[in-house]
């Protein structure tokens, strides 16, 4: 029977996330993003939340029961706080996720209990290509394979934490399908080629990778012979960016709505004008729709069903909805909201990406 | 914990209700919107005996309850408008003008139900139970009180000497009004002050039944879409109803406050709304359904795995209605689930009617256009749902009557500090 309220655990942690939310991240994800660098343990105090750890299961060192719904619940409230921050967090998650899903016993038994650790593991994932026609489905760069080994060439962007990170899995496409290779970091012809500058999400530090002919052993394929069910990973990554962008977009309407309530002009609120308050209206009830149609598509997900049409359509209304959302947002505060004093532009610039992050977390 | 599951049980009658959808309603959708007033008397026929059925176990349930006194608290969510909300949906996806004539106590039903004491219940709904099909219905617009109720000039004066109320004033846009008081054995709730000066502390509603003298139907609209349903204007003059026929107490509250009469009666909107909106979605989904199938007959359709840069502006268009479609319908869902829930939902039923409206509008639109010159004939239903569709946009509050609620509560602004 239909039931939109969260259960008591998710209350719990969505309450102990928004307090992080609240009182770490909304502190300093201002300064980190002029700084472009984040406070190394504000993101280490997110990690020890430990929302990875309780979704993977006990025989890998978790303890518990992975939930895409619950998921969506955690990064929405993360998300609120800051989206940088939240990526920086779930940096782990674009690793341990597609183990989780499509990794041979040994891959699971070698990776996940890594992420069950108080330290946050250094790895990441490379999956965004630089160039305009740019398709997860369909990558430029290649793996083929050589004498029991892959033979991996191309470029990446948009790799967060690579400078640091010791294990890469890299997206490439063999005989056309995606799959995915483990990386060590320090692998012959792989280069970290430079902290990248992007319009928002400025404290993540991204990088740009080269790869040539960077060769790994055939078992560095993630799901082995088989390899991975690529829409499934897309699909999980694209109910965690969905549910991210609601929780940005509910923060750029809360924001805006408080300061309509109390900017004062022609001698009262602004809010109480129409032009106003429809605008804040329309933001919330987008919010409220972006929400369900993540938290469905991840029910369903949750329910073992493929959900890669859901996803796309969810997709495409929250791209379009959190971007509109800030937009308004920064529309809601005139000229202030140009102004770097005050959150919105941040959110709005950070909300054009959700059109180019898929796979940057996954739940 | 969060569910979309929709019971087995109602979807098995969803799987029924399909089929007079489609071989009931569909083949006398084109013939009912050429002939306007015209009795849609093949779905009427259908679905008078079941409901008459549904009715008396009703009518049974009730008059065991009023044995035993209180009604049995029952545990857990109630199924009953998410039934009727996937009922109106499906039924509007065959239908939407035939649907507004399904013989029932309709939204006059609602706040009979809502407000009304055991003995009106029964004495106003017992005729649905039994004999030849019934309408009821609410009349609440007048000329001048559309959007804005409290200035509605309709009066209920009490005569002492008889203990009747005296209406007199002219009602508007009532759906189903001629079938409720003309056509049939039925009834109409009337919005009307007891008071004039008391602005919606004197407003009541009252029941006027079939053969009252004094009401008369003055006129039966002409609209542009949902042409099978009647839209009725009644004139009241002199219309004497027994005093029992008040809906909750007489008293009035000043100086703005509320009777719970008003409220109670209020309160269906939190249902009737999500009602609207699914009516709206099911006319979105035959169009959307329909496009999809068209043009995939075209060699036309959507493929979910390709990137936004591979689509081509029609695949475009029929993504973003999915995603108008998806994101009314989960409002929507929202909206019944909180009251089955038995949370308050008047912010959720206004934010998914005022998106219902607004998306069916624009899928039926851009479905008209996407299908080019057959779908601007007559040949075909989609210019039918694309008229029918408009009224979603108007009715139980306009798309901007809607967002003005959803505006003042998200504010917590009241009437006067948000115009």
């Amino acid at each position: 029977m239909l039931d939109f309220t969260l259960d008591a655990e998710q209350q719990m942690l969505a309450d102990t996330i928004g307090r992080f939310s609240q009182e770490r991240m909304r502190k300093v994800f201002r300064d980190a993003d002029e700084a472009e660098e984040l406070p190394a343990d504000v993101v280490r105090e997110g990690w020890e939340i430990g929302l990875l750890p309780t979704s993977l299961p006990e025989k890998y060192g978790g303890f518990g029961e992975h939930s895409a719904v619950t998921g969506a619940v955690a990064v929405e409230e993360f998300a609120w706080g800051d989206l940088a921050g939240t990526l920086a967090i779930m940096a782990p998650s674009t690793v341990a996720i597609p183990v989780m899903l499509c990794g041979t016993e040994a891959q699971k038994e070698t990776y996940l209990p890594l992420f069950t650790d108080m330290e946050m593991p250094a790895v990441t994932a490379a999956l965004t290509e630089p160039r305009v026609q740019y398709d997860p489905r369909h990558l430029a760069t290649t793996a083929t394979r050589q004498n029991g080994h892959y033979v991996l060439e191309g470029t990446k962007t948009m790799v967060p934490l690579a400078g640091v990170s010791e294990t890469f899995l890299v997206y490439a496409a063999e005989d056309g399908n995606t799959q995915a290779f483990f990386v060590p970091a320090g692998t012959e012809g792989l280069q970290i080629t430079g902290r990248e500058k992007l319009m928002g999400v400025r404290a993540l530090p991204t990088f740009g990778l080269k790869l040539e002919k960077v060769t790994v052993p055939a078992e560095n394929k993630l799901g082995g012979e088989t390899g991975i069910n690529f829409d499934l990973i897309l699909n999980h990554s694209r109910v965690a960016l969905g549910a991210a962008a609601v929780g940005l977009a509910r923060a750029g309407f809360e924001y805006a709505r408080e300061y309509a309530k109390n900017r004062r002009q022609f001698g009262e609120p602004i809010a109480h004008r129409q032009s106003i308050a429809f605008m804040l209206a329309n933001m919330a009830i987008d919010v409220d729709a972006a929400r369900l149609m993540v938290w469905e598509t991840a029910w369903l997900m949750d329910k073992g069903q493929d959900v890669t049409r859901e996803a796309t359509v969810m997709k495409h209304f929250i791209d379009d909805m959190v971007l509109n959302v800030a937009d308004r947002a920064v529309q809601t505060l005139g000229g202030y909201g140009y102004i770097r004093e005050y959150p919105v532009e941040l959110w709005l610039r950070n909300a054009r990406g959700f059109a180019t992050f898929d796979g940057l977390a996954l739940v | 914990m969060i569910d979309f599951e929709i019971p087995e049980k109602i979807k098995n009658e969803l799987n029924l209700t399909q089929m007079v959808a489609a071989q009931v309603m569909r083949p006398k959708s084109r013939y009912y919107d050429e002939h306007e007033h015209e009795l849609p008397q093949e779905y009427i026929q259908f679905m008078w005996p079941v409901l008459k059925e549904q009715n008396k176990r009703k009518m049974e349930k009730l008059r065991s309850n009023g044995q035993n006194g209180a009604r049995p608290e029952k545990s857990g969510p109630s199924t009953s408008l998410l039934r009727l909300i996937m009922l109106i949906e499906m039924l509007s996806w065959g239908d939407a003008g035939q649907y507004l004539s399904t013989p029932d106590p309709a939204l006059g039903g609602a706040a009979v139900e809502a407000v009304g004491t055991p003995e009106q219940q029964f004495r106003f709904l017992s005729r649905f139970a039994d004999g030849e099909p019934k309408w009821g219905a609410m009349a609440m617009t007048e000329p001048g009180a559309g959007s804005d109720t409290s200035a509605i000039r309709t009066t209920a004066h009490l005569d002492p000497d008889t203990n009747e109320w005296v209406l007199n004033g002219e009602k508007i846009f009532c759906t189903s009004g001629s079938l409720a008081l003309e056509q049939s054995q039925g009834f109409v709730v009337v919005w009307a002050t007891i008071d004039p000066e008391a602005g919606r502390g004197g407003m009541k509603p009252f029941v006027v039944e079939a053969g009252t003298p004094g009401v008369s139907i003055a006129k039966r609209e002409h609209k542009m879409g949902i042409r099978a349903s009647d839209t009725a204007a009644i004139v009241f003059n002199d219309a004497r109803i027994p005093y029992d026929n008040i809906l909750g107490s007489a008293d009035v509250q000043r100086p703005d406050g509320t009777t719970k009469g008003f409220k109670g009666a209020m309160k269906t909107f939190d249902a009737s709304r999500p009602a609207v909106a699914a009516s709206a979605m099911g006319i979105a989904r035959a169009a959307l359904e329909y496009t999809q199938e068209r043009l995939k007959e075209e060699g036309i359709s959507l493929d979910y795995t390709k990137p936004k840069f591979e689509l081509t502006a029609v695949e475009r268009d029929l993504l973003e209605m999915e995603a108008r479609y998806k994101s009314a319908w989960l409002l929507t869902l929202r909206a019944v689930g909180m009251m089955s829930h038995g949370h308050s939902n008047r912010l959720e039923a206004s934010m998914c009617k005022a998106r219902a409206g607004e998306a069916v509008t624009w899928i039926t639109q851009k479905a008209v256009e996407l299908l080019g010159p057959l779908g601007y004939s007559r040949e075909l239903l989609v210019e039918k749902w694309m008229r029918d569709a408009k009224i979603n946009d108007i009715y139980e509050g306009t798309k901007q009557i809607n967002t003005l609620i959803v505006a003042r509560s998200l504010l917590g602004y009241s009437r006067r500090e948000l115009k």
